[in-house]
Order: structure tokens, then sequence, then C-alpha cells
């Protein structure tokens, strides 16, 4: 084990880094600043390896803990700590984080160093909510990672990004204005702590718990999102640039699904047993109605959009059959989703920055002009519908088998989206790619540079061995997933 | 006759001797000063304030001190709200220098002595013990003010301003003066201690009592500028100048928190069921009001305006919250979190009136939402700073604002009120999106204008502080938010 604060590091690095870039001005220093940003997220990343080799896999508890005073007035600690649970999503995160700045290098010429710093202060405060232990210091991240995400949209995306870009900050601040007061009762009901840990052991009344729960899910439910308030997501999603696009699939989409395993089951778990039937009602309506809304939609982004809901509708099934089964499936979805729709995202991002349209009807043929590209194509778009070998197929294959035992009829819908999605991607890979060459667009198109085809190939290879071998991904949940399921078996009602 | 002649202890109001003794000295020594010449006066009132500053340090004891027949209250909570007021009030002539040099008709040396004598009401206001004392610093106050805002007699929109005020405020005197009458006649004394023992005695009538506390708190919630008593508000931030704007939207938020900290907690927390009805009625109003009608504004003055109206019923939860069913084990709490809330909104009130300035030159008053159309382009420097005092306004972490609104929140949780809670969590909600709308003109749209900004360095360096403070303070709230329970703690 190492000696050094790695979480702080990982939460400070970005921040700093983006302040850094910031320094660099105007466009004048485009060059600086982009280079800066490589540096940035290459150390953010490399800080965050020794949390996987260096982690406890026979351990449930929290590793790599810190804790120090921030506000001892209302006895807000700063206290950060990871487990198997919130682990991968720091190293996800990270690695996303390069990504993203890689897949903007060329293509941004406007305020290079403000984008960039958005995102690596973004890369930051994701950080700090996945591993904060104490729940202030969690809701200060959550609500402060909006910032750059509402900039990233407002200022580099597209036609109606003003729009989007205020749906998406205001839907999220409702929700979290809510869950803000859930944790003010808690610190009342706690005797005055705002730690995590302390509140999975606070006993609570079923009523309260209740309402507490709810004001979780509201909070949770928007950021996931969850049908019915998932309304946000395509828009945001259609005019938010390549790397915004990116960061909100594959990280930002998965806060709200941490925050269900974090707070939301250990704290009031006597609601969660109750109310499981309208989460599971409500992930089944995502992953079952949401898919057929994809079938049809005509724009790239905002089928890849509408095919995430139905993804994390997989993710909250899965927390809610209450077994290990599920939850495990649960977070391998997670992750492997952050690789695929980060992937299929930064695919239509490619064809976008050729063509300058994301409508399905503007394409066709494109295999004829771009054949290495269509290859990875397939492929992220076969993992996107779940076909084996692929990490899409792993974990929707451990959701459904913990819902057969949860009920048939359950496994029996959430199965079928294993066609659905399969209709959806597949059909829009058809129509995009096959065919012959559709217009004079196409016809120009040139295929991947370098720089594509190596952020391509990374994130393929990751999608592959997830789909082969995802043992070392399980291994470090084991531990922790038991010990939440053994804490939620037990009753807080005293 | 004279024998009973007691020479009062002046120490306790050293601080205001002297500045009362200044601002005397320097409307007679900017007789001899030039037009051009002007930064003396300027550099004097500075001297002054700092001056102010440093005796209410030395002279501080921590004790409450009583002097001038209990007309005068010298505490804790008295000294730390003077110092924020001194460290407000120099802030506010240095934003305000560059703007009235442009604006000859403002550019004398009454402008600064007004500011000092509106000081000087203040600090009376704040150290009050006596019914009196808080209607001398009051109109002392007011007065300056009325003045400052009809300075720029060419223009007709201040000088109608002027004139809303002068009568809307005059009429709000006269509501807490009858109130006031009212107190005097069921209890027998115009002391804020004595009032206190009196009805902890019993044996007061309360339908008198209850009567007066109606008026007082009608003249309370004006002066605080909560609806319905809100009327004046936009009117006169927006048609003031907006160097006079700034003042009046900043430093006087201290001293009217500290009159109703005074008057009703000091003096009538015996009838704390009443008043705490009262305000929160007030304080719902204020945060509906406030946040609706700051959406339909195309003016930022006018928008701010409204954001203060809100922000003012805010802090008033963290005052009602106070005392529970007779029960005031949470009274430290809340007021602390009350008084955190008035000093974060100061701060941020005082950034954002200070970037009108900045952006204003010589005829020409960047005061328009779209003024800031694009100003990311202009200067990214100073759009950040804008976004971060916007931001902080609408309880966004990691800035003041957010752990302000935190402050009082969990008050208002901890004392039961859930539903309140829920409410104002709400507006806050509809607050943050013309907020969010200055960030958007900011940021994403084009500027309309492409001069560059040309302000003062002294400004430019003193509104970057401003908004570094915002976050950095947001970052790290522990140190004012102790400070202010441990001040309460020593006073009350």
């Amino acid at each position: 084990m190492s000696t050094y604060p790695l979480l702080s590091l990982a939460i400070w690095i970005p921040i700093f880094a983006g302040l850094l870039i910031l320094a660099t001005g105007g466009d004048r220093n485009a060059p600086l600043a982009r280079m800066l940003s490589l540096a940035g997220a290459i150390a953010g990343f490399v800080v965050t390896i020794p949390l996987w080799t260096g982690f406890d896999v026979a351990s449930g508890g929290m590793q790599f803990v810190e804790l120090s005073t921030w506000i001892p007035r209302f006895n807000i600690n700063y206290h950060l700590g990871v487990d198997g649970i919130s682990m991968l999503f720091v190293i996800l995160n990270a690695f996303i984080t390069i990504i993203v700045v890689a897949a903007g290098w060329e293509v941004i010429q406007n305020k290079v160093a403000q984008y960039n710093a958005a995102f690596l202060i973004m890369s930051g405060l994701m950080n700090g909510i996945f591993t904060s232990l104490d729940g202030m210091l969690f809701y200060v991240f959550f609500e402060a990672s909006l910032i750059p995400l509402y900039l990233i949209i407002g200022v580099w995306g597209g036609p109606n990004r003003v729009y989007a870009a205020f749906k998406f900050f205001l839907y999220t601040l409702f929700g979290s204005l809510l869950f803000l007061i859930a944790l003010m009762y808690l610190f009342i009901n706690s005797g005055g702590s705002f730690s995590i840990l302390e509140w999975h052991k606070l006993p609570i009344t079923l009523n309260a718990q209740i309402w507490i729960f709810l004001a979780f899910m509201i909070a949770f439910a928007v950021k996931v999102p969850m049908w019915p308030v998932h309304t946000w997501l395509p828009d945001a999603h259609v005019e938010a640039p390549t790397g915004g696009s990116i960061v909100l699939a594959a990280i930002a989409l998965k806060l709200g699904a941490y925050g269900f395993l974090r707070f939301s089951l250990p704290i009031a778990p006597d609601a969660s047993h109750e109310l499981s039937g309208l989460v599971v009602a409500l992930s089944l309506i995502a992953v079952v109605y949401i898919g057929f809304v994809a079938l049809v939609q005509a724009d790239m982004k905002k089928l890849v959009a509408y095919s995430s809901i139905a993804h994390m509708g997989f993710v909250t099934l899965g927390f809610f059959m209450f077994s290990a089964m599920g939850i495990e499936g649960a977070l391998v979805q997670m992750v492997s989703h952050g690789f695929v729709s980060g992937a299929m995202f930064f695919c239509i991002g490619v064809m976008y920055d050729r063509v300058h349209s994301r409508q399905i009807a503007d394409y066709g043929g494109v295999v004829n002009t771009m054949p290495k590209f269509a290859a990875f194509f397939m492929l992220f778009s076969m993992a996107n519908a779940g076909l084996p070998a692929t990490s899409g197929f792993v974990g929707e294959f451990m959701v459904i088998l913990g819902a057969v035992k949860f009920n048939f009829w359950v496994a029996f819908a959430a199965a079928s989206s294993l066609i659905i999605g399969a209709a959806y991607t597949l059909w829009m890979y058809k129509r995009v790619i096959f065919g012959d060459v559709a217009n004079e667009h196409v016809a120009e198109l040139s295929d991947i540079n370098k720089r594509e085809f190596l952020i391509l190939g990374v994130l393929a290879l990751c999608t592959l061995w997830m789909g082969l071998y995802p043992q070392p991904f399980t291994e470090v949940m084991h531990a922790s997933v038991n010990d939440l399921l053994r804490h939620v078996a037990i009753s807080k009602i005293q | 006759m004279f024998d009973n002649f007691v020479v009062p202890d002046l120490l306790p109001a050293a601080p205001e001797l002297f500045v009362a003794f200044m601002a005397l000295a320097i409307l007679m020594i900017d007789l001899f000063v030039k037009d051009s010449r002007r930064t003396v006066t300027f550099a004097l009132t500075q001297l002054t304030l700092i001056g102010a500053a440093a005796i209410q340090f030395a002279t501080s004891t921590g004790e409450i001190a009583y002097t001038f027949s209990n007309m005068f209250v010298d505490d804790l909570m008295a000294d730390l709200l003077k110092l924020f007021l001194y460290m407000t009030v120099i802030v506010v002539m240095f934003y305000s220098r560059g703007y009235i040099i442009d604006r000859a008709s403002m550019n004398k040396g009454e402008y600064y002595v007004l500011a000092l004598f509106a000081t000087l009401g203040m600090m009376v206001m704040i150290s009050a013990n006596h019914f009196l004392t808080i209607y001398i610093g009051l109109e002392l106050l007011s007065l300056s003010l009325y003045a400052m805002v009809a300075m720029n007699r060419d223009s007709l929109q201040s000088s109608e301003a002027a004139m809303k005020y002068f009568v809307l405020g005059a009429l709000a005197s006269g509501l807490l003066l009858y109130g006031m009458s009212m107190i005097y006649g069921a209890t027998g004394t115009l002391e804020i201690t004595g009032i206190s023992e009196r009805l902890y005695g019993g044996g007061v009538n309360k339908t008198v009592l209850v009567f007066g506390l109606v008026f007082l708190v009608a003249g309370l919630a004006f002066k605080l500028g909560v609806v319905p008593f809100h009327m004046w508000i936009p009117d006169v931030y927006h048609g003031a100048p907006t160097s006079v704007t700034l003042f009046i939207g900043s430093a006087p938020k201290l001293a009217a928190f500290a009159i109703v900290m005074r008057l009703l907690v000091n003096g009538l927390i015996t009838l704390a069921q009443d008043w705490q009805g009262m305000l929160i009625i007030l304080s719902v109003l204020s945060m509906a009001i406030g946040n609706l009608a700051a959406i339909a504004q195309t003016n930022l003055k006018r928008m701010l305006a409204y954001s203060a109206i809100s922000h003012m019923g805010f802090m008033l939860l963290g005052i009602v919250t106070g005392v529970v069913g007779g029960d005031a084990r949470y009274a430290l709490n809340a007021y602390s979190s009350a008084m955190f809330y008035v000093i974060a909104y100061v701060l941020m009130s005082a950034g954002s009136f200070g970037m009108i300035l900045l952006m204003s030159r010589a005829g020409f008053e960047a005061e328009e939402l779209d003024d800031y159309k694009g100003l990311n382009k202009r200067s990214p420097w100073f759009a950040g700073i804008m976004m971060m005092l916007m931001f902080s306004m609408a309880g966004v972490p990691f800035f003041i604002g957010f752990f302000a609104k935190f402050s009082v929140l969990q008050a208002v949780v901890a004392a039961g009120y859930l539903w309140l809670a829920i409410v104002a969590v709400l507006f806050s909600l509809i607050g943050a999106f013309y907020y969010l709308r200055v960030v958007k003109l900011m940021y994403f749209d084009a500027p309309a204008d492409e001069t560059p900004i040309d302000a003062p360095m002294d400004m430019r360096v003193l509104i970057s502080a401003n908004g570094v403070a915002v976050a950095l303070l947001g970052i790290f709230p522990q140190v004012i938010m102790s400070l202010c329970a441990y001040s309460l703690l020593r006073s009350l």
C-alpha cells in the first residue's frame, strides 16, 4: 500500500492542471494548452493505477482512506476512500479524460484552453464524487460538477445548445436540491454527523426511510437518467460537443447509479425493499420502451443517447434484485457502458467532423471510403447490442441471470432488450455503413487518421478485454458487494 | 443641578466618535480641495475607515459594555459586524471612485462625507440598545442615502428614485416609530434590555404589545426590503447611480440585520412565536416574488434588486428558526447562520455591482443584461469573476453562497420546518435560472460591443480579489462561520 494521498491526487491533479491551462490564455497558445491538458490527464490517470494494483480484494471496507476536518462548525470532514464499488470508476474516469482530451485535439479550434480546462476540472470533481465518504463533500462535488458541463454544452455545443444547457443544469439541480434536504435531515438525526458510513448504521423509521429514499431517488434518477425524468439527456447529448457526450455517457451517468449504491440501498434498506417494485418497473420501462424509442431515431447521437438510457435501465434493474449477481452485473455494465458508449459517441464525432451531419439519412456506404473506421464501428455496435465476447454482453447477461432468480417475467422483459438493442444498433449501422455510396459527401470521406485510430484501438482493446476476461473487474467487487448485500438484508427499523 | 452628571464612558463608542469627528473634518478640508484633487478627500475617507477599524480592534474587549445610560452597547456581535462594515465601505469606495470621477456632478467631496455619515449611522444602528438610538442611526443612514441617490442632479431617473426612496422611507420610519411608541406604552421603557426584562417579568398588556410589534416588523421589513414592503428596492436600485446602488445594496444589509437582532431577539425574544410567524410569511413571499420577478428583468441592476429581495427572504429563514415552541436551544445556530448569510451576501452583492461599475465608462452604463454578451471574448478573466459571483448567488458550490444557503437550511431543518426548507430550495431552483442566464450571455453569446474594458488598476485588482474571495471562502468557510457563532455566543 502506498502512503501517498492517492485519492486527493486523483482529484486535485486534474483540477489544478485545469487552472494552469486556463492561465495559458487565448488561442495563440493553443498547442501549449493541448500539451498541458494531455500531460495533466495522463498524470491524473497514472496516480489512479496504484489504486487497482494496491487494492486488497479480500476487504469489503474502505481503502486508501484520507480523513481530515474541513468545516468543524458543521462537523464536515474531508473524508475520502474507495471500495470495490467505487474504485473502478475513479480509474475509468481518469482514463476517459485522456480519451476526451485526445478526441478534441484537432477538432476544437475555438477557446482551446477553456475547453480542455473544463474537462479536466470536471474530471477532478467527478473523482471527488466517487471517493467522498462525507455526505456534504459528496454533495459539493456533485453539484459543482454541473458547472463545467453546463459550459461545455453551452459554449461548444450545437445549434440548440442554450436550451440543452439550461435543461441539463436545471433538471439536475432540481434533483440535487431535494437530496440536500435529505442530507440535512440525516445530519440532524444522526446527532450531527455527515459521515456516510455512520449513516449506514443509523436506525431510521420506515416512514422516514421512504421519504429519504424518494429524495435520493429523485436526485439519482435524474442523473442516471431513469424514465420519466430522462428527457434532458437526448437534448444534452445531441447539442454537446463530442468530448462532452463522451464524458456525459461514460462517467456522468454513472454518478447517479453510484449514488444508489452508496446512499439509497445502505441508508434506507427497508425502503429500498419496499419500493424496489417501483424502481424495477421504471427500469423495465427504460429497457423496453426507450429501446423502441431508440429504434425510430433519425439522429445518430440521439439514438445512442436513448440506447444509453436503456442500458442504464439494466443497471438500476440489477441493483434492485438484491443479489450479488445482479449488482455485480450492473457494475460491470456501468464500466462496459463507459467504454462502449464513449466509443460510440466518438465514432459519431469522427463522422460528424467530416460531414457535419448526424442524420442517418445523410450517410450510406461509408464502408467504401472508410474501411478501417467501419471495422471499429462494427465492433462497438456489436458491443452496444450486447454480443458475446464484448464487454456489453457480460454485464447484461449477469443482470438477466440475477433477474431470473428474482422473477421470470422481469427477466423475460429485460432479455427482450437484447433483441431490441441489436435491432436499433445494427439497423443504424447498416444504414450508415453499408450499401452504395449515398452522396458526394460520403464519397469524399477520408479514413481515420493515426490519432483516431489510436483512440479507437485502445477503446476496442478495453471492450474486448472486458468481454473475454472480466475476472479482474469482478474480483475487486466481490467483497464490497457482499458486504453491501449483508448490510441491506438487515432491517434498520427499531 | 449638575451633581448627578456623570461623564459617560466613551471607550465603547470610540470608533463612532472618531468617524463623526473625521466626517466633519473632511467636510471642512474638502472646501479647500479642488475638483481635480479629489483624491485627497478619497484618501482621507479611506484612512478614516481604516482608523475606525483599528480603533474597533484595539478597544474590543469581548465583554458586553453599555454606555450613555445604557443607550449604547458594544459587544462582540457589534464589533464583528462593524469590522465587516468598514471593510465593505472601503471596498465600495474603491469601486465607486472611477465611476464618480467620470461623472462631474457626483465628483464632490460631499459624496465621501455622506458615505461616512451613512457609515456612522449604520455603526450606531449596530450598537443601539435603545429605541431612540436605533432611530437616530437609521435616520442618519437614510438621510445620507436619500441625498446620495439624488446626487446626480441632471438625471431624471435618479431624482425620481430619490423621491420614491424618501417618501417610502419616511413612511417606514413612521411605522417603526409608531410600533416603538406602542411597545413603550406597554412596557414603559425604551431601553431594549429593559423591555426584555419587563417582558420576562410578565404583567404586560399583550394586545398593545403585539399591535406595536406588527408595526415594528413592518418598519424592519421595509428597511430589509422584503415583500410586501419591497416596492422601493427595484426602483431605487435601478434609478440610483450605480456607485450608490452598490452602496445601498451592500453595507446597509449588515446594519439591517443588526437592528433585527437588537429589536426582535435582544428585546422581544419572549414574543418570538408572534414575530416568527410574521417573518415566515414575509420570507416565503420574498423568495417567491423576488425570484419570479427577477426572471422577467432585462436590466441587471433591477435583476440584482429582485435577487436582493429573495436573498433577504432567505436570510430571514435563519431568524425565524431560533425559537421552537418556546425552546431556544437552536437560537445560536440559527442566528449565526443568518449572520453568516448576510456577510456572504454583502460580499457577493458588492462584487456584482462592482462588476457593473467596472464595465461602465464615461457616458456608458453597463447595466443592461445584453451589455454582458460575449464578455468571455472581451475579457475571460472578468467573465470568470462574474461567473463565480453568479454561481455563488445561485448557491452552487464551491462558492460562499452555497455555504450561506446551507447553513441557513440546516438551521431550518434542525428546527423541524422541513416544508419551509423544501419551499426555500424550490425557489432557489427558480432563482438559479436568471443567474445562469447571465453566465449564458457572457459565455454562449457573441459580443455586441468590442470595446476593451477600461478601469483603474486598483479596481481591477480589488474586484478580482472579491471574486477570488467568493471562491476561497467557499472552499474554506469555517473561519467566518465560527466567527459569527462565537461573536453571538458572547453577545446573546
